[in-house]
């Protein structure tokens, strides 16, 4: 007779950054259900908006998670933007829309290296890692910031990347990618790496629809969304095609991630040879009054952020849904049935951000 | 400076918003690379002898992190980093945030910075490890006085 027992998972576990904690009802080795606990991270920081005017609450906004903080802070000042009508140059759309893609390629190659740590392959970890640093970097150049930038204004942005800049990054890209091709070699092809990801905690696009998953977890299932594709910052005027897989298992999630780095470098290559001469920011007079939703792909997944105004220096309201809190019921789906030994991959295979998630 | 055992460390994500967490991993990953001094990151509160505490810390955290703290054996030493750490930082008037790690642990070194920059983490680590053998010498001439009373 199998027997049932319950496993304590998190909050600080090895395999995990952050703090979540899933209890694990087993049967024998095998998964019967998970059930999360979550609020380590909460911090309440929407009502923030109640103490802070809407200009400053753009670094807040940036707070919100320090992996996509680039992201986020955009996110929130185009929605403020949207509800003052402020049109914002088109060469600090550009210059977005490049850190934006710096941003995803960073998370990507964060996520990659914790996935080898997670099924315990450490020098593929380290690799990932070392090739985040040059990314790093080269925020460092631009932004003066390795993680948290504060870059973005309402209106805008702050600082610019002149000619010689772009193309010393351009250079640096090239050579991220022959690196990332001799690392997705490991990472596609090896019998080990095979053999941890290969049918492990299948997503069916009809789960992914259902669960309403989102970002290169849902496009891993066959979905082609992308919300780049709604056309906010420089997108609209950049070729690219959503990048999806039909399998929908942990081998799929990590070869749609890896060709989005891929995406993601010719989206760079594109906005720099196309970014116009101009100004940064557009002058913002007056305070914000109506409401917006603003919905941006993180490399997670859509973020939707609502931003209520009332015609004084402090919002009414900012909501913000991050990819991760999509993507939960789905991970717990895939969880049930599983293998132990498998939960950590499982759960790194979402890409959680717990810190966006509970804000 | 002489070191006078391998460090290992734990880290711990008292409720941040993570861009310190990434730093400090950033620092035990090629690049900066702290392993090379011996320093070893440990999941198990049970090896370790410095404890990264990241974040202002909020209700539900709390426990969590005594409880890690405890579970350390002694001597032990705390360093809080990242601003949020230190004092609340940009969260201090959130509703769920206690306001630093001090507010539940004794800290004994405090990394500034938002984010903490891996070269000041590097700076607190390198501080603890010389704070962890004076430590260690305190604890034995006590252990020596309470043995000879
Ligand atoms: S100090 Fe800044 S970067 Fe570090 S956890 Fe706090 S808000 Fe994030």
């Amino acid at each position: 007779m199998s027997v049932r027992s319950v496993v304590p998972f998190g909050p600080q576990h090895p395999v995990l950054p952050e703090p979540i904690h899933l209890d694990l009802v087993l049967e024998d080795e095998k998964v019967i259900e998970a059930i999360p606990s979550i609020g380590f991270v909460h911090r309440g920081l929407e009502k923030l908006v109640e103490k802070k005017d809407f200009q400053e609450y753009v670094y807040v906004a940036e707070r919100i998670c320090g992996i996509c903080s680039f992201m986020h802070g955009m996110g929130y000042c185009s929605a403020v933007e949207n509800i003052m009508d402020v049109v914002v140059p088109p060469r600090a759309n550009y210059l977005r829309t490049i850190w934006c893609e710096m941003s995803r390629i960073h998370s990507h190659l964060l996520w990659l290296g914790l996935l080898a740590d997670a099924f315990g392959f450490e020098s593929l970890f380290m690799q990932s890692w070392r090739m985040r640093e040059k990314i790093l970097d080269m925020f460092e150049m631009s932004t003066g910031g390795r993680v948290i930038f504060s870059v973005n204004k309402v209106g805008g942005v702050r600082k610019d990347m002149d000619k010689e800049m772009l193309r010393e990054f351009l250079k640096v890209f090239d050579d991220i990618e022959q690196e990332l091709k001799v690392l997705t070699k490991t990472f596609l092809e090896d019998y080990a790496v095979n053999s941890r990801l290969r049918d492990v905690g299948v997503l069916t696009k009809q789960q992914a629809h259902e669960l309403g998953a989102v970002g290169p977890f849902m496009r891993s299932s066959g979905i082609a969304l992308d919300n780049r594709k709604l056309g906010y910052a420089a997108y609209p005027e950049l070729d690219f095609e959503p990048i999806t897989s039909d399998v929908g298992d942990c081998y799929a999630r990590c070869d749609v991630r890896i060709r989005e780095i891929f995406q993601s470098i010719d989206l760079i290559r594109q906005a720099a040879a196309k970014i116009p001469e101009g100004e940064l920011a557009a002058a913002v007079k007056g305070f914000p009054q109506g409401e917006h939703f603003m919905r941006v792909e993180q490399p997670r997944g859509e973020a939707i952020y609502y931003v209520k105004a009332n015609g004084t220096k402090f919002l009414d309201r900012v909501r913000v849904r991050t990819p991760t809190f999509a993507n939960l019921p789905g991970m717990l789906e895939t969880l049930k049935g599983c293998q132990l030994a498998d939960v950590p991959i499982l759960i790194l295979t979402i890409d959680p951000c717990i810190s966006c998630t509970e804000r | 400076m002489k070191v006078s055992k391998s460090p290992w460390l734990m880290h711990y994500d008292g409720s941040s918003c993570n861009g310190c967490d990434i730093e400090v991993l950033a620092c035990l990953t090629p690049v900066y690379d702290v392993e090379r001094f011996g320093v070893m990151n440990t999941g198990n509160p049970k090896h370790a002898d410095i404890f990264l505490i990241t974040g202002g810390i909020n209700a539900q955290n709390a426990p969590v992190v005594k409880q890690l703290y405890s579970q350390m054996p002694n001597p032990k030493v705390v360093v809080a980093v990242g601003v949020c750490a230190c004092n609340g930082g940009i969260f201090k008037e959130c509703y769920n945030i206690l306001g630093g790690v001090d507010t539940v642990l004794p800290v004994d070194i405090y990394v500034p910075g938002c984010a903490a920059r891996p070269e000041a983490i590097i700076d607190g680590v390198v501080r603890a490890v010389a704070l962890l053998d004076e430590k260690k010498k305190a604890l034995s001439q006590e252990q020596v006085s309470s043995k000879e009373a």
